[in-house]
């Protein structure tokens, strides 16, 4: 199987992440970043299913200039090649026109662009760890035209067929699909490898492709802030939480304590 | 007045609390209209009713049970086509946040999704809603609005309160073609989750929740839950050392969680911990280790043995309710 994993470069969860004052986009470049944990699992589902059987892993991410971080990561965990694109038009673009850039993207890949072969899968992770909306992998379902296997526990490949273990909030479900099809994981899907010093080496020579939205046939005004389907009117951030009181529990008074404190907001 | 549709969050007719939510919500929009997928739909009259709804479709197709969320995007955007509603409100979990997403794409419309607030809005949202989200781990609070389309929004449970406003609930059945290409995605198999008795994990007012400190045993943490009503959560460390299922994470990649009262137990308060129950109103820990960040974002931390002090509290807790 031919795969094409889509990932996402993020601003670093554990650093202060803000807002430009200037558009209210997501500050992506005063912030150190990072390829998306959650798009590791991702790789790694990829990277198994090449293993245990035949085909590449190509990466693919849409972002600015240091978004190529990303696909290096992926890369030095084995996957074969590399797709960037970027173009300053499409900075502020939303959900909508970010999937609008990658479906464009994998269709020039599955139509014998020159970046792999015709993919079977096309893999993502359950969510961004900056947007958090979950909404990209069932976009890309639709544009494309192809079954979406999502949320993903489990994965098995037989064939061209693909069963999952979705574990939704109601039920647990098994769900089918044959290729070519969308994937999405979670991180309980599997564990991700780091990439070895050997990864690390073999990444340096790996094809690379970094392409504009005109090598896609998409025009600068479909995507962007200003072609956006929504608008951020305000940012604020909020006030940090007041210190609380802290008792130690000392011969046994912490919970007497914990419940005095219960009874004043009247949760009990 | 214009419909708003609201997608019915329920099991087997059985109404969830958050479309009590959407519904409140739409009618601070417009006309309330629900939309009911499967055929119970008599069992759910009456609690769509008494929040509102005037009408409601009913969607009763086999492809909606047997494939994955592709019949119900088509189905939701027919009735977009027919109803021309001023907005759409999808409740916030995996699936509906999928169905919200294949949703924009076919008509075209903007998407918000995990909105906390919902309204009118004014001038500056161009006549339609409004909508608050909480972002960066609850960090920030952004407002925002769609700029083309029907307004799609996906919102958070506990999002409003439910008022009861009574509504005709006129139940009006509604015959959707589903394309093959919807037919993509078979369930095969589904197994629903064992009922616990507790509340619900994102609509409980108080949550208390388990981590490494636990040490596997969650009784403590399940015997004050239940003396206080809660729910029980769990930390990501909890749930991959095996020791709780999955589905009751809270955090970054679990569940987000906004209860009138979060406690936790045995959770040291890591980002990916944080980003799930930052915004609950009032926290309260119980952590051995003075030094837990989780101390810094309390209302009331105690310093101890959650073996210890939680079993103290459940039995405090019963003497004071007499």
């Amino acid at each position: 199987m031919n795969i094409v994993v889509c990932v996402k470069h993020v601003p670093d969860a554990t650093a202060d992440r803000t807002f430009n004052d200037s558009d209210s986009t997501v500050d992506r470049v005063g912030v150190d970043g990072l390829l998306s944990e959650l798009d590791e699992n991702a790789i790694e589902e990829a990277l198994k299913i090449v293993e245990a059987g035949e085909g590449e892993v190509t990466v693919l991410t849409v972002g600015p200039d240091q978004a190529v971080d990303a696909v290096r990561k992926a890369l030095q965990m084995g996957a074969h090649r590399g797709v960037h694109v970027s173009d300053e038009a499409i900075h502020g673009s939303d959900a909508v026109g970010t999937s609008l850039v990658l479906a464009k993207a994998l269709e020039k890949i599955r139509d014998g662009g020159d970046a792999g072969a015709a993919w079977d899968l096309v893999v993502c992770g359950m969510a961004s760890t900056d947007g958090s909306m979950s909404v990209v992998p069932a976009m890309l379902a639709e544009r494309l035209g192809v079954p979406q296997v999502t949320m993903a526990s489990e994965v098995t490949v037989d064939g061209s067929k693909v069963t999952i273990r979705r574990d939704g909030d109601a039920a647990t479900e098994t769900i089918e699909g044959e290729a070519p099809l969308v994937l999405s994981v979670t991180d309980h899907a599997n564990e991700p490898r780091y990439p070895s010093f050997k990864g690390i080496m073999a990444a340096k020579k790996k094809p690379m492709d970094t392409w504009s939205l005109s090598d896609l046939g998409v025009s600068a005004d479909e995507v962007g802030l200003d072609a956006a389907w929504t608008k951020v009117e305000s940012f604020e951030a909020r006030p940090p939480r007041q210190a609380g009181t802290v008792v130690t529990d000392e011969e046994g008074d912490g919970a007497g304590r914990l419940v005095e404190f219960l009874a004043g907001g009247k949760f009990i | 007045m214009a419909e708003v549709l609201v997608l019915v969050d329920h099991v087997g007719g059985s109404v969830k609390k958050t479309t009590a939510e959407l519904l409140t919500l739409a009618g601070r929009l417009g006309e309330p209209s629900a939309v009911f997928f499967g055929s119970e739909v008599e069992q759910a009259k009456e609690a769509l009713a008494k929040y509102g709804a005037q009408k409601v479709y009913v969607v009763d197709d086999p492809a909606i049970e047997e494939y994955l969320v592709a019949p119900k995007a088509e189905a939701t955007a027919q009735l977009v086509e027919k109803a021309q509603p001023a907005a759409v409100l999808i409740p916030s979990y995996a699936e509906g946040k999928e169905l919200a997403a294949r949703l924009a794409i076919k008509l075209g419309s903007g998407l918000i999704t995990d909105a906390v607030d919902v309204t009118s809005g004014d001038g500056a949202a161009g006549g339609g809603p409004q909508t608050t989200q909480s972002v960066f781990a609850g960090n920030y609070t952004v407002k925002a609005h769609v700029t083309k389309g029907t307004p799609i929004i996906t919102v958070k449970p506990n999002s409003a309160t439910p008022e009861p406003a009574q509504g005709a609930a006129e139940v009006e059945n509604v015959e959707i073609s589903v394309s093959e290409a919807a037919k993509g995605a078979r369930i095969t198999a589904s197994e629903e989750r064992k009922q616990t008795g507790r509340p619900e994990l994102t609509e409980a007012a108080i949550v208390v929740s388990g981590g490494r400190g636990t040490g596997g045993n969650f009784e403590p943490v399940e015997a004050f839950a239940d003396v206080l009503g809660a729910a029980v959560g769990a930390s990501r460390a909890a749930v991959d050392s095996g020791w709780y299922p999955h589905s009751y994470q809270v955090g970054q990649t679990g569940k987000t969680v906004s209860p009138q009262l979060y406690v936790a137990a045995g959770i040291s308060g890591a980002i990916q911990h944080r980003a799930g129950m930052q915004t609950s109103k009032t926290i309260v820990a119980i952590n051995k280790d003075e030094e837990a960040p989780i101390f810094e974002m309390v209302d009331f931390g105690v310093v101890g043995d959650l073996h210890k002090v939680l079993p103290a509290a459940t039995e405090g807790v019963t003497k004071h309710k007499g």
